[in-house]
């Protein structure tokens, strides 16, 4: 038996939908069983939060009078750089962006208070934020200096554009060597002294839909309290990747390139973020409505903590020197329970991303379609599957020679 | 007997344009050093001084603090959570000494348990959004 995405959009309209949370939805299916169940239910939502580096937003500021060209030129916000590399009146912020006068790591661990992530968070707050910015004059666009106060209600448009977040599964990371290490997993105490792992588990959007069934290209989602979609695959989408038998990838897998309208968002759901000795970053709330077309979806969606397995990676070693080989493999149950045993030793555990948030997120998106204000969109492409051949490649490092004189 | 103490000095709005720490160094013959100073005109101030002198002065100079109408704290570093920063990630869970942090079950919130705190300060950088400060 299957349901039309038309049926549930009208139920969603007239108010009627019924809708479960990623992590409601499995105690009801035992319940009333799977067959029941499916007759039901309409929508599963997901949620995460956690910090997602490959976030970045970009804007218009209007024209300035005379006319200046900040394509070409530079652009600093709150004194941290922005890509100026478009038209005269366009700039895009990454979430990793430094000032230039940071310290970085010179004195190990760097702290990185502030950056692009927190430029984004104070932009969607409502604050007002410092530009600064130079260019090269021309006959059409003269102005060659700008230094002035922007607040995005000014802005034409303020767009959240985030190439890679939403990680189906992820690393799980631990230090095997003697020294604490500071990594974007966290601070790793030595000896196996902890371990950090990041990912919402049974509520994480694409562990709820793992062969993409439902989740694809123009899905409408929740974004950072708004409304956004999915634009494309992300950037290192690996769907290859092992797999356990119900489908579940046992490391980073599918991963979204999402898209939305910033104006709308809400500072509580994309917050600036610092990770000691590593840098900034933006912690962004993502959620994921999937629709109960089929049984197969709706057990998709029945997935526990303890079906999702987490590869141990070695992050004083394996990990920066990219060599292959797991620590250990363990269950996002045992991570949740605080402490996980490996080779006899008993390890403190701790998360990086909010469940508490993901779980507000899924609630949040419950509501909003409750109430028929949020319909559920068909994909206009699917994500590349498990079929599709797509692997992610290590760099092809291929060294330029001193005899390339030209370069000289 | 010379006796060295670190002290909060709390100034209502009254007293915050009138020279009372001068006061306090010259007339008692105490040495001074600020470890914290907030003072806004036309609203209360807030000072963190070591000090340092003969017993005897030392007692009289809090005497007359008192006389003028500062409140006057020994000084409790502590270290609190902004409700409003905290995301409840639980980076801090397993980076803190002496365990004052937890995951509540149920709603899978983390509790700071402030009473455990040893104001060792490692969560203050280690927090992610910086939800964690040191106050004085």
């Amino acid at each position: 038996m299957q349901k039309t995405l038309e049926e549930i959009n009208q139920r969603i309209k007239e108010g009627k939908a019924v809708v479960l949370t990623a992590e409601e939805i499995v105690g009801y299916a035992k319940e009333k069983g799977l067959k029941a169940a499916f007759k039901e239910v309409d929508v599963v939502t997901t949620g995460t939060f956690g910090p997602m580096c490959s976030s970045g937003a970009y804007f218009n500021i209007g024209h300035t009078t005379p006319r200046m060209k900040l394509g070409g030129g530079r652009a600093y916000l709150n004194d941290v750089p922005a890509y100026a590399a478009f038209a005269a009146a366009d700039l895009y912020i990454g979430a990793n962006a430094l000032p230039d006068d940071d310290p970085r790591n010179r004195i190990h661990p760097g702290e990185f208070n502030y950056g692009g992530g927190h430029v984004i968070e104070e932009l969607v707050a409502g604050k007002d934020v410092r530009l600064e910015a130079s260019a090269y004059g021309t006959d059409c666009y003269p102005r060659r200096r700008l230094s002035s106060y922007i607040n995005i209600k000014d802005l034409n448009e303020a767009v959240l554009f985030n190439m890679r977040n939403a990680y189906q599964n992820y690393n799980v990371a631990i230090n095997l060597s003697d020294k604490t290490i500071y990594t974007y997993m966290g601070v790793l105490k030595p000896n196996m002294g902890n371990i950090n792992y990041c990912t919402a588990g049974m509520l994480s959007p694409l562990l709820n839909d793992p062969y993409y069934r439902t989740i694809g290209i123009g899905s409408r989602i929740f974004l950072g309290g708004g409304v956004g979609y999915v634009a494309w695959q992300g950037t290192q989408h690996n769907p290859g990747v092992a797999r356990t038998d119900g489908g579940v990838p046992k490391g980073g897998s599918g991963t979204l390139a999402v898209i939305g309208d910033l104006k709308q968002m809400d500072a509580r759901y994309l917050v600036g973020t610092s990770m000691l000795g590593y840098g900034v970053t933006l912690s962004v709330g993502i959620g994921v409505p999937i629709p109960i077309l089929s049984e197969e979806i709706l057990q998709s969606t029945l997935v526990t903590d303890n079906d999702i397995v987490g590869t141990v990676i070695d992050y004083s070693s394996a990990y920066p020197n990219l060599r292959p080989g797991a620590v250990a493999e363990v269950t996002y149950a045992q991570l949740r329970s605080g402490k996980v045993h490996i080779n006899g030793k008993e390890i403190p555990t701790a998360s990086l991303c909010s469940y508490s948030r993901a779980r507000e997120i899924a609630g949040k998106l419950k509501s909003w379609i409750e109430k028929g204000t949020f319909e559920i969109t068909s994909p206009v492409a699917p994500l590349p599957g498990i079929d599709s051949g797509l692997s992610v490649r290590p760099f092809n490092e291929r060294p330029i020679g001193d005899s390339n004189q030209h370069l000289l | 007997m010379k006796t060295s103490k670190r002290i909060v000095l709390r100034f209502p709005q009254r007293l915050v344009d009138r020279p009372i720490v001068y006061h306090l160094i010259r007339d008692y013959d105490l040495a001074f050093n600020i470890l914290k100073a907030s003072i806004t005109p036309d609203k209360e101030g807030l000072m963190v001084l070591e000090i340092t002198g003969e017993r005897e002065a030392y007692d009289k100079g809090i005497a007359y603090l008192n006389e003028a109408g500062v409140k006057i704290d020994a000084l409790n570093r502590e270290v609190t959570r902004n409700e409003h920063r905290c995301t409840h990630c639980g980076a801090c869970v397993t980076m803190c000494p002496v365990y004052a942090f937890s995951i509540d079950e149920e709603s899978r919130e983390i509790k700071f348990d402030a009473k455990k705190c040893i104001v060792c300060g490692i969560c203050i950088q280690g927090c992610p959004p910086r939800a964690m400060e040191l106050h004085f």
